[in-house]
């Protein structure tokens, strides 16, 4: 998956949560809840619905990586190509 | 119910933990339970406490911070505030003194004095722990408002309070208060804390605070003054406004000796948010009243942050919630055992009953049991707690503090009987009496009238007490739901749904959840014309969001033909849970045929 594939199911999986959410005005590098009315359950179905949806694992110690657009983007791109090269992870 | 009946009477599978003496870094407050309750009373109890000088009364704000600045403490650290973005603040108890006076100024210069209400809404900023200190010093009657509360929720409440006065930030001013200003006919002074935009009608704290004397002596106050006006939620109606006076902050500093163990040199965390109560009665009261350090930590969860912060700033003493309790095992007890928390003496709970896995999870990672306690909006202080020096029954909320009255009882027509025998379910009942009761449901004696009978409080709360006088957590007795340590009304929500114009019935109910607790759901009934799709479910989410907030707007939301209502109109929401949870449904003779 590239960069770009990456980031539309981060801000899809963000407003599955929480629909209010106007998808162009997400801003890259400032954490999700400054930006937006999010509450600690929330953020636990995003994380959640990104493990679902992208069949990566996310330990919890890695949950900071996601609090922003820019981050979660980074991070998801490391993690799904080090899965990649022998793609037979059990 | 006979799954209820045949539990044993400690109700759990989950060996007590004894805590042996050598493990006492110091020795706790109360060793001998029965003895301290025997000997108690709340007389002596408030010799623990200077009063006004002079002999001119009771008033919080003394007790808490100018008692302190005065004497030996004056340079201690009365508040260490942490930033999201790494700053910290240090606020001594001189610093407090000076800020809650000028506060306290700047109330009188706009005219606002006894009685007086004053409301918050801000994040864990120190603006807003020296606006709560300034506000009671001035006599005047401090209510926080949840600050991740949408418009629709802070407008309730403050039109209730009636609050001629609002401490906010810009930024949420701008988000959720400015469109309303026109409904909040109440409100004659916003006063904005922090740089940014300027907007009409508004006042910049700081600027006053800078003009203002910083000298003020607080004026006579009776110990039956009110102080604090905190918002909970019923199963109907409009939120409803708790009243407390001066007089509660006898019970905050003897509960927190007691059930928090709070010992001279202790640096204490409090993690609630001063929207709820147990961030006032602990995160600013207490541990200022007993003259400690408090933490104050402005970002949200997180597990490495919550770590690095217990290690760090080296707290002795933890309160905290289960929703937090339950995300951290998620991430594993090993996070926790690579710090060092030689520091940490007790740890505690509160706002929801907290699990036995998670009580012992505190010894696997912390070394020690997380001690749970019982209380509520109303009642103030803790009432009802695992102590430092006893045994922890996992899942038990503990024994009632000294001073404390508590039975298990059964509502018969307007009498009550009190039950007696170990085991059985009942509904969980205080006697009256302790200072921090609230003294009134603000504008609405009825409801408040309701809360007694026989010469007890009747709590809501369903639980049993086992032979041995702890006490267990069933449930509640009515339809409010507890998610997140929060109670959420659910009228509040289905009041909401129903003002979209495709929705012509709503129901909210708590469905279980393993972090929270409860999760809010709702179920809608369409008007005609309208059908179900993912479009419309996700523009209901977003519309409740919206105004009610993340803490308070549904999670989940289902598509129902009709909603289930008695000959009376009434919304059967233990139907709706039932069926909901797939469990029975008990006697629907009562439901409205549809």
């Amino acid at each position: 998956m590239t960069a770009n594939e990456i980031a539309h199911v981060v801000v899809d999986a963000l407003t599955g949560i929480a629909p209010e959410i106007d998808p162009a005005a997400v801003q890259s590098s400032i954490n999700f809840r400054e930006q937006f009315d999010l509450d600690s359950v929330d953020f636990l179905n995003f994380v959640l619905a990104l493990h679902e949806r992208l069949g990566i694992d996310i330990p919890e110690a890695d949950y900071a990586r996601l609090y922003s657009l820019e981050s979660a983007v980074r991070y998801l791109t490391e993690k799904a190509s080090a899965a990649k090269p022998s793609g037979s992870e059990i | 119910m006979a799954s209820d009946a045949s539990l044993p009477a400690s109700g759990t599978r989950w060996p007590a933990i004894t805590k042996p003496r050598s493990d006492w870094n110091v020795v706790p407050n109360l060793v001998d339970y029965d003895r301290t309750r025997a000997a108690f009373s709340w007389e002596n109890a408030r010799r623990d406490l200077d009063g006004l000088p002079g002999g001119r009364g009771l008033n919080i704000a003394h007790e808490a911070v100018d008692r302190h600045a005065a004497g030996r403490l004056a340079t201690r650290v009365a508040i260490r505030w942490l930033s999201k973005d790494g700053q910290r603040r240090e606020l001594t108890y001189a610093d407090l003194r000076e800020g809650t006076s000028r506060f306290a100024n700047v109330l009188q210069a706009l005219g606002i004095g006894n009685g007086d209400i004053v409301a918050a809404l801000a994040g864990r900023i120190p603006e807003l722990y020296i606006a709560a200190l300034g506000t009671i010093k001035n006599g005047s009657v401090f209510t926080p408002l949840f600050s991740a509360f949408g418009p629709e929720p802070i407008q309730t409440r403050i039109n209730i309070a009636k609050a001629r006065v609002l401490v906010t930030t810009p930024a949420l001013y701008q988000k959720k208060v400015e469109a309303l200003r026109g409904s909040l006919p109440s409100l004659e002074h916003v006063l904005l804390v922090g740089a940014g935009a300027s907007f009409a009608g508004t006042r910049d704290l700081a600027a006053l605070m800078a003009g203002a004397d910083s000298q003020f002596v607080i004026p006579p106050t009776d110990p039956n003054d009110v102080a604090l006006l905190h918002f909970t939620s019923g199963t109907t109606g409009k939120p409803k406004g708790a009243v407390h006076v001066h007089e509660a902050v006898v019970a905050h500093h003897a509960t927190a000796r007691f059930a928090l163990d709070f010992h001279d040199d202790d640096i204490f965390w409090c993690t609630a948010d001063p929207g709820w109560i147990t961030g006032t009665s602990y995160g600013i009261i207490a541990p200022l009243t007993h003259g400690l350090t408090s933490i104050v930590d402005e970002a949200d969860f997180d597990a490495e942050r919550w770590y690095t912060i217990l290690e760090k700033e080296r707290v002795t003493v933890w309160y905290t919630a289960p929703t937090a309790i339950r995300m951290l095992i998620r991430t594993g007890a090993a996070a926790a055992r690579a710090r060092d928390f030689r520091s940490l003496r007790f740890l505690s709970s509160v706002g929801e009953p907290l699990n036995p896995e998670a009580v012992r999870w505190g010894v696997e990672a912390f070394g020690r049991p997380f001690h749970d306690n019982w209380w509520q909006t109303e009642t103030g202080g803790i009432m009802i707690a695992n102590f430092a020096a006893s045994e922890v029954r996992p899942g038990s909320m503990g024994r009632p503090l000294p001073g404390i009255d508590a039975a298990i009882v059964r509502r018969v027509d307007n009498r009550i009987e009190v039950i007696d025998e170990p085991g059985i379910q009942g509904e969980l009942a205080l006697k009256p009496g302790w200072p921090s009761m609230f003294r009134a449901y603000l504008s609405d004696d009825v409801r408040y009238r309701r809360c007694f009978a026989d010469g007890y409080y009747l709590t809501g709360d369903l639980a049993r007490r086992d032979s041995d006088g702890y006490y267990w957590f069933v449930g509640r007795a009515d339809d409010v739901i507890k998610s997140s340590g929060h109670l959420i009304g659910p009228f509040e929500v289905e009041s909401v749904l129903v003002e979209h114009p495709a929705v012509a019935e709503a129901g909210v109910i708590g469905k279980p959840d393993p972090i929270a607790l409860e999760i809010v759901k709702a179920f809608v009934a369409l008007k005609p014309g309208f059908e179900p799709s993912e479009t419309l479910r996700r523009e209901l989410l977003a519309f409740t969001r919206v105004r009610l907030g993340a803490a308070v707007a549904p999670k989940e939301l289902d598509f129902r033909p009709s909603i289930p209502k008695n000959r009376a109109g009434k919304i059967m929401r233990r139907l709706l849970k039932a069926r909901e949870l797939g469990l029975p449904e008990g006697d629907t003779s009562t439901l409205e045929a549809s």
